[in-house]
């Protein structure tokens, strides 16, 4: 958890260095953990398909640094980086992604569906926008029995043009619930791009908000301490009894929309300078100064980590054919 | 015995689950003040208040939605769609959500959420306010589904419902809001998954749901006159569904009709009579006949609409049929 210091007479608020090393290393242990995902299903080792959000870390880190332990979230089918910042330890999840029981979902889940209760992962959805209501009922819970929790929803800005989305905020706001609507704008539903989905110039959409009466916050995207900082500011406002916030941050999907992506609807030359301006890993290096050594020792311990956990996931069990049926009925 | 109306003993389910336990609360359109558009609520704000009996938005993806996110938490959310051609607008939420987070997390989630809603024709709505979709719903691992067809019935199976672990898709029919029939003094839960015989007989088993329970009563009342006996058995519940009560009276009577206020082509019927013919193929002595209603949108005009939908004699035709084949 970051330290939050006031910056001196400014009024406003910073993040330590210390706790912006640590965003540092989480964002890497997600990008290479993403990069190792990619490789093994290239290798034909993983099953099903894939989605990675190399580009989108800062995100999933900013936001989840800022919430605790019992705060609970839904997220998208581009949910790595999002279930490794809440704290399910990256073994379960590599397992999850080879179909093990040891995964965080026991094998019964996969990469769209990654679970863990117990840090407050309620789920990572494969439709669209699918996970928003229940976290509308979530924050009701929290809300009728008095508790200082919030639920939070990821989801994309294609999400925002589904009716589930408008219902969702709708009765959010109405009940002033304590959610946390976190729209991860990267300007990309799938091959679509922002202004043939998007009735808003992209960085606008926002503006959805105000159509619901509910609070706006934004922040950019790629940089994890404004990140942080707007997540923060949210859920101070939703526990306040102020009703729910959309966080809504525009971002960069630094690569295709699922593993093999050739992307021939994307401009190279484009793809080509975000990638060298708006990768949030490598501006928070910068800002931070870290020395080639420096970096060299955490990408060293973050890779050790992902490749224990390939090591981890092939040596776990297999689950027998017939407990496909062990959890249809509670 | 105490005696209650459908109506009242969908009450009495409710308010006993919202005098138990502070997890339980109401959600849906119109079913605070107003009562519910079946006035099946009727009372319940003045006794709970608005934060457990919550007027909602017309929105029932977030109503379901919802449900299921705070049922997750650990509530005991009732939600209730004010007429079942309004599931549809939910299915998303039913099938891809509440039927499969429990698989999709390996057994971590549980979804306690109970889904009331209502339909059936008789009444001249037209085509989409008295649809009987509940064959839509068997087909989905995940749901349980419950469509009971007396006082006694709703009321017992509605509280097992509630607290039943899993996401539950409760039918009444409205026809039988005002119902009446006797009731045990306290509320006796009934186990889902068990069918209730409520007519024995001899020579045909009529397996029956909903309003055609009670019109296949009265069509064995009719046979029983041209000398035919008929067991009438309810299955209550249709997921998970009492095969055994079900196969067993079929090899007693060796004859067999199912009867439903849906459509025939698909509907419950269907999985029923591939069901009997596996359990009870060398008893059989004639083809299963099927009673539904004919296959099209329901249409506004009384005699259309009274042509379309089964009535007890449609129930009685179908008898006649299976004992003129020995």
């Amino acid at each position: 958890m970051a330290t939050v210091e006031e910056k001196a007479g400014t009024g406003k608020k910073r993040v330590s260095n210390d706790a912006l090393r640590g965003f540092f290393r989480e964002m890497l242990l997600i990008r290479r953990f993403e990069e190792k995902v990619e490789e093994r299903f290239r290798a034909g080792e993983l099953p099903g398909f894939l989605h990675v959000a190399i580009g989108q870390e800062a995100v999933a880190t900013g936001v989840c640094s800022a919430l605790t332990r019992e705060d609970v979230f839904a997220s998208t089918h581009r949910a790595h980086g999002h279930a490794i910042a809440k704290g399910t330890p990256v073994d379960k999840i590599m397992a999850e992604l080879y179909g093990k029981m040891e995964g965080c979902s026991g094998g019964y889940g996969g990469s769209m569906h990654l679970y863990d209760l117990e840090v407050g992962n309620l789920g990572a959805n494969a439709v669209v926008a699918g996970g928003l209501p229940a976290i509308v009922g979530a924050a009701l819970a929290f809300q009728m029995r008095d508790e200082k929790r919030v639920a939070v929803a990821f989801f994309g800005d294609g999400a925002t043009n589904t009716g589930t989305f408008h219902e969702s905020l709708n009765l959010a706001q109405l009940w002033k619930v304590p959610a946390i609507f976190v729209l991860e704008n990267n300007g990309w539903a799938e091959s679509t791009p922002a202004e043939q989905q998007l009735p808003l110039p992209v960085d606008q959409l926002g503006k959805r908000a105000a159509a619901f009466g509910m609070k706006l916050i934004e922040a950019d995207g790629q940089d994890v301490e404004a990140v942080y900082l707007a997540a923060l500011a949210a859920r101070d406002h939703a526990l306040a009894g102020k009703g729910p916030v959309l966080l809504h941050v525009r971002t960069f999907r630094l690569t295709g929309h699922f593993v093999g992506d050739p992307q021939v609807y994307r401009d190279r030359e484009a793809l080509k300078q975000e990638r060298e301006t708006k990768d949030p890993i490598r501006l928070l290096g910068a800002r931070l100064e870290l020395t080639d050594e420096d970096l060299a020792a955490i990408d060293a311990e973050v890779t050790a980590k992902v490749e224990a956990s390939v090591e981890f996931a092939k040596a776990g069990t297999d689950p027998q054919p017939e407990d496909a049926l062990k959890y249809v009925y509670a | 015995m105490p005696e209650l109306t459908y109506r009242e003993a969908v009450r009495d389910a409710l308010a006993h689950a919202l005098r138990k336990d502070d997890s339980v609360f109401l959600m849906g359109e119109d079913i605070a003040e107003m009562g519910g558009s079946m006035a099946v609520t009727q009372g319940l704000l003045e006794e709970f208040g608005p934060k457990r009996i919550r007027n909602t938005p017309i929105s029932e993806m977030a109503i379901v939605g919802s449900g299921i996110g705070a049922a997750i938490q650990g509530m005991r959310p009732v939600v209730e769609i004010m007429y079942e051609d309004f599931l549809t607008l939910s299915m998303e939420q039913l099938v891809n959500q509440a039927a499969k987070h429990r698989t999709m997390s390996g057994g971590q989630v549980k979804v306690p959420l109970t889904i009331r809603t209502q339909g059936g024709a008789g009444w001249s709505p037209g085509a989409q306010h008295a649809q009987q979709l509940e064959a839509w719903f068997v087909h989905v691992p995940g749901l349980k589904v419950v469509f009971p067809s007396t006082p006694e019935d709703v009321r017992g199976l509605l509280w097992s419902s509630i607290y039943d672990d899993n996401p539950v898709v409760f039918f009444e029919h409205r026809t039988l809001y005002p119902l009446k029939g006797e009731v045990p003094t306290e509320l006796e839960p009934i186990p889902l998954g068990k069918a209730r015989i409520h007519r024995e007989g001899e020579d045909v088993t009529v397996v029956a749901t909903g309003r055609l329970v009670h019109e296949a009563l009265q069509a064995a009342e009719a046979a029983e006159s041209e000398g035919i006996s008929v067991e009438v058995v309810d299955p209550r519940t249709l997921l998970p569904l009492d095969e055994e009560t079900i196969i067993g009276s079929v090899c007693k009577t060796t004859r067999c009709v199912t009867a439903h206020e849906a459509v025939v082509r698909g509907g419950f019927g269907a999985e029923l009579a591939a069901i009997i013919q596996q359990g009870a193929f060398d008893w059989l002595d004639a083809p299963i006949e099927r009673v539904g209603a004919r296959f099209g949108p329901l249409p506004f005009a009384p005699a259309m609409e009274q042509w379309v939908v089964p009535q007890a004699a449609d129930v009685l035709e179908a008898i006649r049929r299976t004992v003129a084949r020995s």
